[in-house]
């Protein structure tokens, strides 16, 4: 299979371009700039057939792309934390009009204070807007992400849109080896895009997003809801059918790295995982039974998944790079909402790390290896959250 | 009613009608004349894009809508990124756009949805050339929410926050220029309609498809619930609007001003006849309407000079 040393950045704008993507509306945001000049560059040395329109704002972005794909076009942008804030109302849009646009999101902190690092806030704060989200954890799977995104959010079943989202600089400017299939290959994985309804259908034409009154409103939210739990088994198919046809598999949610005898494990999500599998190798070396837990997807959340492997563990450290004022971090609180109702009750510690781009080493999940290992023993946490770089 | 097709042939406007009766506007109102003429104009091969405003309830709600042509209902502040959306697309599918034959992409937003928030959005799609049109169907406030200023708003006029009141506190800026903003991206077509003079309006609607790239239309639509006028009113306000030349009728044609004023010979009446007959301009004082008279005037030289050295 072809390979090409590329950054997370140029991993999204080829598989745009591999995708066939129609239209492309996006605004320069760093550390997001690099995937749409890449684009832009496809565009101009006549490699790629794609309508770029460089809008004003990523609001605009999205309106646009809100327009093109309801008129049937397979829509694409990108953007990073005050682009993604801009948006917000747009997502919502996007996912009541049922559209099923893809765009990658580089996880970057939100201002003030200015940072252009790696964070997971700006997601997540777009946690509740129907988007499903997808989080890489190295530019293979950026690559691979935006190819099944496609493919999940225009399932007949489904047409929600999907966001793709990778860390500031750690992916969106690290080079790496990435495996591209070839093109006949990938066609033949992902179709054009065959939508329900478009608005070039003159004979019977529609009217997309009226007023919804009381008596309809409740019902258009209960089958983005259904739609959502419909994308769960889609994503699994289709991620079994990504891994037979290119050998790379994505028919689990969370991805289980040595969790099978683990006595506790690492949950996270994104590149921060790339460094957890790797203090598990080391940390096993050391006598630590522990495992770890790679949320792929956030949205919908993988409830089950995430039981079944509560179930066999006495503890789970939660790693969250991003945080909600007055709460906790996000994947701790959701995780253990799921976990509520359930008979899985292992000990959950939250470790907020990484905010800003913070490092976060091998070093630094030893240390929190340790803690972990002294909850378990104790039966009894030292505190639920722990603001693990803190000076003090 | 059966119409001989000989009449039909010979009425100034299009016979067939794209917007149908069970729309929800208020009687006399004149978006809902607008509409009319639009769809009329491009009956069902046009893509409408409409954000938050009156004309999103006038559609009516989901499952109906008046409009026999497909349309996107879309938020407030993005009209001319949305219609710049449906136009990539359709060039990305193949499909002719404009022109002869084409597709008309219109979006059609208020004077709000314009000149305030979606200015940004307005002036990217100008900017970008996008093959589309963009009406702004002008009623001087926002409507939908309850009658507010707008920066489209005249001087002098009542709205629920410019309310008069014992402090007289009027609305005291003049009516923004949107399309001298438009003019300024200078774009092939750009022009100014009045639901009084249809005939106008349509040759206007079959140019903006025609010329390729951006068109930019503001239509003066009388609002008479928010005008505080009599419902059987409309028309003729929108007829002294351009006799007094506080709505002057013209158009901007790959750089050349053209005025198409009714009477071109006749003096503008005076804007006191326009004012008189709405409820909204009642806290207006003497020296309020001089106020206004002036700046209408001197707006009226501004554009018969550019027609004359731009002509
Ligand atoms: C972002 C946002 N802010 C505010 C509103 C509320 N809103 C809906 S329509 C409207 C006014 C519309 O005025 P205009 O564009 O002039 O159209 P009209 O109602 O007068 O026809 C406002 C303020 C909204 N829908 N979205
Ligand atoms: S409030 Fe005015 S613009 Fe809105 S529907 Fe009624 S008459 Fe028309
Ligand atoms: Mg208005």
């Amino acid at each position: 299979m072809p390979k090409k040393v590329v950054s997370g950045n140029y991993a999204a704008a080829y598989a745009a371009k591999h995708a066939r993507v129609e239209v492309v509306a996006a605004y320069p945001i760093t550390p997001q700039t690099s995937i749409i000049e890449k684009i832009a560059e496809f565009i101009a040395n006549g490699e790629a057939e794609i309508q770029y329109v460089p809008v004003e704002s990523e609001h605009s972005a999205m309106a646009a792309c809100i327009g093109a794909s309801a008129t049937g076009a397979r829509a694409f942008t990108a953007t990073s934390a005050q682009g993604l804030a801009l948006m917000h109302e747009m997502l919502h849009w996007a996912s009541g009009a049922r559209l099923p646009i893809v765009m990658v999101n580089v996880n970057r902190a939100m201002a003030p204070p200015w940072s252009v690092w790696d964070d997971q806030t700006d997601s997540l704060a777009q946690r509740d807007t129907g988007w499903m989200q997808f989080y890489a954890e190295n530019n293979q799977e950026v690559y691979d992400g935006v190819l099944m995104a496609f493919k999940v959010a225009e399932h007949r079943k489904v047409n929600l849109p999907v966001m793709i989202i990778e860390s500031a600089f750690i992916l969106s400017h690290t080079y790496d080896i990435v495996d591209m299939p070839p093109q006949e290959e990938i066609d033949e994985f992902l179709p054009p895009r065959e939508p329900l309804y478009t608005l070039t259908d003159f004979d019977n034409p529609i009217a997309v997003g009226a007023l919804g009154t009381p008596a309809d409103y409740y019902e258009f939210r209960y089958k983005i809801e259904k739609a959502m739990e419909e994308a769960r088994r889609v994503i699994k198919e289709v991620g079994k059918e990504f891994g037979e046809k290119f050998r790379r598999d994505y028919s689990q949610m969370i991805e289980l790295y040595k969790t099978d005898d683990a006595e506790f494990i690492f949950m996270g999500m994104g590149s921060l995982m790339g460094t957890v599998k790797e203090a598990v190798d080391l940390l096993r070396k050391e006598g630590y039974k522990v495992g770890a837990a790679k949320v792929r997807w956030f949205r919908p959340f993988p409830k089950e998944e995430l039981y079944k492997l509560a179930k066999n563990v006495e503890g789970i450290a939660v790693l969250d790079r991003n945080f909600s004022f007055g709460q906790e971090g996000i994947l701790f609180n959701e995780a253990k909402g799921v976990l509520y109702n359930t008979d899985a009750h292992p000990i959950m510690k939250n470790y907020i790390v990484g905010l800003g781009g913070r490092d976060f080493t091998v070093s630094d999940i030893k240390t929190i290896a340790k803690n972990m290992k002294e909850i378990i023993e104790r039966g009894k946490l030292d505190r639920e959250i722990e603001w693990y770089h803190l000076k003090r | 009613m059966e119409i001989p097709e000989n009449v039909k042939k010979r009425l100034s406007l299009p016979f067939e009608e794209h917007f149908y009766a069970g729309h929800t506007a208020c009687q006399g109102c004149g978006a809902a004349l607008g509409l009319r003429y639009v769809l009329k104009a491009y009956g069902k091969k046009a893509i409408f894009a409409i954000p938050a405003c009156c004309s999103t309830i006038i559609a009516g709600p989901w499952p109906y809508s008046a409009f026999g042509a497909p349309l996107f209902h879309t938020a407030f502040e993005t009209t001319g990124a949305v219609i710049s959306g449906i136009e990539a697309a359709l060039k990305a599918k193949g499909y002719k756009v404009k022109g002869k034959d084409g597709i008309m992409v219109v979006g059609w937003a208020g004077d709000g949805g314009t000149a305030d928030i979606g200015l940004q959005a307005l002036s990217g799609f100008l900017e970008r050339g996008h093959d589309a049109l963009y009406i702004m169907y002008d009623n001087e406030a926002y409507m939908n929410t309850g009658i507010q200023r707008s920066s489209s708003t005249p001087y002098g006029a009542w709205t629920t926050n410019t309310p008069g009141g014992k402090k007289h506190f009027l609305e005291r800026r003049h009516k923004k220029k949107v399309i001298d903003i438009v003019i300024a991206h200078k774009i092939p077509y750009a022009a100014t309609a009045s639901i009084a003079f249809p005939e106008d309006f349509m040759r206007k609607l079959r140019k903006a498809q025609e010329i390729p790239g951006p068109s930019f239309i503001q239509l003066f639509a009388p609002c008479p619930t928010g005008w505080r006028a009599p419902t059987d009113k409309t028309i003729e306000l929108a007829r002294l609007a351009v006799q007094t030349a506080y709505f002057p009728l013209f158009e901007y044609e790959n750089g050349k001003y053209k005025i198409n004023m009714p009477s071109p010979k006749k003096e503008p009446k005076p804007i006191e006849e326009f004012l008189k007959l709405q409820g909204r301009f009642k806290y207006m004082t003497k020296e309020d309407i001089e106020i206004l008279q002036e700046w209408v005037l001197r707006e009226w030289k501004e554009l018969k000079k550019k027609a004359e050295v731009f002509g």
